[in-house]
């Protein structure tokens, strides 16, 4: 039978996510160098409406799996392990997010294919797929081969531009009996997020904190910037773990996905999961006593630096630059 | 309620990490190695559970430099047993620890009573091959759920309902039945602190109870290329100088942008 790559589509209360169009993009990539067949995954209740937009995409496979309206990742492994039955692929990619978490290593462990959690490249080196994998919240990279171009990968939001994923083209579709499988876990309801006192992702500036400022009694160092900036405080998830500022400031893989004008990144380190939800800022500027800190890798101002310590003569300076006009 | 806790140390990540010579792996020799962070969380939930319906919180871990310390404060902020697999793990994949956890929870039926509820971090910042809940819940034919940041247990119905993380705040509630496994993303209170007085007394008091398990013939890691850090600072300006130089750079940065 013929293999192809398969990407599987992630939708979240009815619309597809940028991450389904990355992997679309390098999965066309990847494709065309192989000379595989690329086919794009649809699961999910009423997703069949979607399959127009996975036009880059030489087809789609829409599932048709009745538990599958927010679905649990042994419903998703259980669901690809019977489309791959049916049709065989060598190269699966899964969205690195927090709904797919889990879904490769059970997938892996029932097909026996080889899985790669946190890729953010993938290239093709003399015919083989070389994936590159930050580890360590984003201090180290490796660099994987994968034996005969075969493995389940999860690949980090935000490591591709999903343009290329995008297509006006209207793929063919095929609807694919995949049982109904039985899910231990059934999902009862969807929590929305607590109506924050600010909505961080409409402010021009923000001033985000880190575990690098230390205690509760400092953030009003970050309050007083931020009034001098006209912007809001927000915050990495340790600083919101903590209970030192709401879960709707959070920035990030779990929280909210920012693109302000200026990004003031204090006492962070820079780990993926965060990075993900502040790279796409105009200005980024950072300040973190370590300079090796991954923070530097996605800002254009860095400062290498006691927080603590420019917070206020920064906040000082700008008053008197307003002072004198 | 018996529950099981599992732990894992990693690199601890504010400190230097450097490539050692074979260029696939770190250099263990000036590493700083600490609790995974979401384990801590776990370890929190755990205890929280134990506090409000009772039960036996056991946490399990792998030999590893600096364990015994965390395995120790654990015991202090309140769980009931540490079991410590003896052995050289370094290099230990999620899913053939998961074989090894799963085997020793299978071989010790009263730690895998109808009542079990096993916790552990959702992810590991050392994760490559996968993450232990999921492989471990597939082992044992549990139920699985990742990411939670919330547990609400009904000991009647033998339920859990558990909160888990999407994105952008939005949260998703699921009930999942007992035994199971869960991946904890935070517990719902920060993890507790315990004064090094409280640690050193459990070090006097309480054991860890070390299980000889053999290494297994693979441990199940990706055939790793190389290994390196990534460019620093290929993007950023940085601006040096004494700080109150700085603090006027970054002014003049902002207003010529017209954000100041
Ligand atoms: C499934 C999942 C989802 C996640 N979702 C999110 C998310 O939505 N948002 C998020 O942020 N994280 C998220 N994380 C966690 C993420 O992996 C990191 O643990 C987190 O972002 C680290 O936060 P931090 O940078 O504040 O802390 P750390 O990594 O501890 O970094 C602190 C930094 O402060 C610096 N520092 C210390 N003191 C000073 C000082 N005096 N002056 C200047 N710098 C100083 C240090 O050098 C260090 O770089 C998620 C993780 C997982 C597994």
């Amino acid at each position: 039978m013929k293999t192809g790559i398969l990407v599987i589509a992630e939708q979240l209360r009815g619309k597809l996510t940028d991450t389904t169009f990355e992997m679309l993009g390098i999965g066309r990539e990847i494709a065309t160098v192989l000379e595989l067949p690329l086919h794009a995954v649809l699961l999910g209740k009423g997703s069949a409406s979607l399959f127009s937009q996975l036009g880059a995409a030489d087809s789609v496979f829409v599932l048709d799996g009745a538990s599958l309206e927010m679905p649990t990742a042994d419903a998703i492994a259980a669901s690809i392990t019977n489309l791959l039955n049916k049709k065989p692929a060598t190269l699966i990619l899964i969205p690195g997010t927090n709904i797919f978490l889990g879904v490769g290593p059970i997938l892996s462990g029932r097909t026996e294919m080889p899985f790669v959690n946190f890729c953010k490249d993938l290239q093709i080196k003399d015919h083989a797929a070389i994936l590159t994998c930050q580890l360590f919240g984003g201090k180290i990279f490796a660099d994987i081969r994968l034996p005969e171009n075969r493995g389940i990968v999860s690949i980090y939001p935000g490591s591709f531009s999903p343009e290329p994923g995008r297509s006006g083209r209207v793929p063919p579709v095929e609807t694919i009996e995949v049982g109904r499988e039985e899910t231990k876990v059934t999902f009862k309801r969807f929590i929305e997020p607590e109506a924050g006192d600010v909505n961080i992702t409409q402010q021009d500036v923000l001033v985000a904190v880190g575990r690098g400022i230390q205690s509760q009694d400092n953030l009003h160092l970050a309050e007083e910037l931020a009034t001098a900036l006209g912007g809001a405080v927000c915050a990495s998830r340790p600083v919101i773990d903590q209970g030192w500022l709401p879960l709707s400031r959070q920035v990030g893989k779990s929280g909210m996905i920012v693109k302000p004008k200026l990004y003031l990144a204090l006492g962070i380190s820079g780990a993926p999961e965060h990075t993900e939800g502040m790279k796409g800022a105009q200005l980024i500027i950072s300040i973190n006593t370590d300079p090796k800190a991954p923070i530097f890798n996605v800002s254009h101002y860095g400062v290498c630096q006691d927080v603590l310590e420019i917070l206020p003569l920064l906040t000082e300076e700008l008053k008197t630059q307003k002072v004198r006009g | 309620m018996n529950i099981i806790t599992c732990l894992k140390m990693v690199p601890d990540v504010v400190e230097e990490l450097e490539v050692g010579p074979d260029g696939k792996s770190l250099d263990t020799q000036w590493l700083r190695l600490r609790l995974s962070e979401p384990d801590e969380h776990a370890l929190e939930q755990s205890l929280l559970l134990k506090e409000k319906h009772g039960g036996k919180v056991t946490v399990l871990a792998f030999e590893a430099p600096e364990l015994e310390e965390a395995l120790f404060t654990a015991l202090a902020k309140g769980a009931d047993r540490a079991i410590k697999f003896t052995g050289d793990f370094s290099g230990l994949g999620g899913p053939v620890a998961a074989q090894i956890l799963s085997s020793f929870l299978r071989s010790n039926p009263q730690l895998l009573t109808a009542d079990t509820l096993i916790l552990t971090g959702s992810q590991a910042i050392d994760d490559l091959e996968g993450e232990l809940s999921p492989c471990l819940a597939e082992k044992l034919g549990f139920p699985f759920i990742g990411v939670v940041t919330g547990i609400e247990f009904d000991p009647e119905r033998k339920k859990a309902v558990v909160l888990k993380e999407f994105a952008g705040g939005l949260r998703g509630e699921f009930e999942v039945p007992i035994p199971a496994v869960l991946g904890i993303q935070a517990a719902e209170k920060p993890p507790r602190y315990v004064p090094v007085a409280k640690v050193r007394s459990a070090m006097k008091s309480m054991k860890i109870e070390p299980r000889e398990v053999p290494r297994p013939d693979s441990l199940g890691r990706l055939p790793v290329e190389q290994l390196y850090k990534p460019e620093v600072a290929g993007m950023a300006e940085m601006i040096e100088g004494s700080p109150s130089e700085i603090a006027g750079r970054l002014v003049e940065i902002l207003s010529k942008r017209a954000l100041a």
